[in-house]
């Protein structure tokens, strides 16, 4: 194994560069280290300028995510010894605007995501004496896959059709959705309904499929996304052939 | 802070960088390519789909134009063209069949159907279609 592996660290510092550049920068290299260790390694002892986002340093945060060698990765997931002989690529994630180096700005996610409404919302809730909402391992695991997405974005950076069309809501924002019309305490999958069968909802999806093979916790948004076609479909037919029908 | 060196750059407020998807973004990995493909032999689809209405067409303008038209699908070039629609369409198929699992969740007695059944049922039914169709025109 060499002793060294060469990154090549995109770099855009907004005060000073008009446009991005690459900068490339020798880091040791050891077999336990990830891509986010030589990142903190160059932070350390190369150019403390550089900036990018971590935290958790254990694949449950979803801070680290970015493009490696072309591939939307969690850098804290990511052996530097898988990626041999290198040089190693490092940008931002596709799809979000650069803020600076490898920072995106993920507000427009975070709008999309509230508009989903990803919490429980009850038409009524039960006074407190009446005690927890239970619920069967049955209805548990008709969730938990989707319960499982860390909002880490790497699905968003997969996403082409995102990428052309910033409009569209997203594969982690549907997957979210999916998640609490899916548990068996919440009452509000009409609402989420209403706004996901617009044209920037499920319908703007052409089912590339990447965001599900890139997605580091297998929640499957593209499933997701499929499945509640398949159920706005049916309501559409509902709604045409029962119009008296309650929504 | 130092003195800053772009011009554009106002202190404090961000100056994003917002890089434009080029044309050819299809070509960066081979799932995209994939995809490409198989959104592209929805043509070889339509086409097929065009040629049974023209050929119902050509049927109810009586025999004669039936088989004018019957001639010209027996015609060489017509015949390969019709082999490489034929090939893209399986194609077309195949993925599309491939997906199906991905979008239907099927349940017997409140248990999830495993994909792999909902997948050769499929295959299952567009085998025993074919076949009917295959039977009645051949047998």
């Amino acid at each position: 194994m060499p002793e060294s592996v060469q990154l090549q660290v995109y770099r855009y510092r907004p005060e000073r560069d008009p446009e991005p550049s690459w900068e490339t920068f020798e880091v040791p290299l050891h077999s336990e280290w990830m891509i986010l260790d030589a990142l903190n390694y160059i932070k350390d002892h190369l150019d403390g300028t550089l900036s990018y986002r971590w935290a958790c340093r254990m694949g449950v945060c979803g801070s680290c995510g970015m493009m490696v060698n072309g591939q939307p990765v969690l850098t804290c997931a990511t052996y530097l010894e898988s990626l041999l002989p290198g040089p190693i690529r490092v940008e931002p994630l596709q799809g979000f605007p650069i803020i600076r180096d490898l920072v995106g700005d993920i507000t427009d996610f975070l709008e999309k995501l509230t508009r989903v409404k990803p919490w429980i919302v009850r038409a009524e809730e039960k006074p407190l004496a009446d005690g927890e909402y239970l619920q069967t391992p049955e209805q548990l695991a008709e969730y938990k896959q989707y319960s499982m997405c860390i909002n880490c974005m790497l699905c968003y950076s997969a996403c082409p059709i995102y990428a052309l069309d910033p409009e569209f809501i997203g594969p982690a924002a549907i997957a979210l959705a999916q998640r609490y019309n899916m548990d068996s305490r919440d009452q509000a999958d009409q609402e989420r309904l209403d706004v996901l069968s617009q044209h920037d909802g499920i319908w703007a999806c052409t089912f590339v499929g990447e965001c599900s093979a890139v997605c580091p916790k297998d929640v499957d948004p593209a499933g997701a996304i499929q499945r509640y076609k398949v159920t706005a479909t049916a309501d559409w037919f509902k709604s045409l052939l029962l119009p008296w029908a309650k929504r | 802070m130092g003195k800053a060196l772009n011009p554009h750059y106002k202190t404090y407020h961000p100056r994003w960088y917002r890089p434009r998807m080029p044309i050819f973004w299809w070509l960066r990995t081979l799932p995209y390519v994939k995809f490409i493909t198989r959104e592209l032999t929805s043509f070889a689809v339509g086409y097929a789909a065009i040629l049974l209405v023209i050929q119902a067409r050509a049927l109810g303008q009586g025999e004669e134009a039936y088989s004018r038209f019957s001639s010209w699908l027996q015609s060489p070039p017509v015949v390969w063209l019709h082999i490489v629609v034929l090939l893209v369409v399986l194609f077309h198929t195949v993925t599309w069949l491939n997906l199906a699992p991905k979008a239907l969740v099927v349940r017997v007695k409140g248990r999830r159907v495993p994909d792999v059944v909902v997948l050769l049922s499929h295959y299952t039914a567009w085998l025993v279609v074919s076949g009917l169709i295959a039977w009645r025109l051949l047998g």
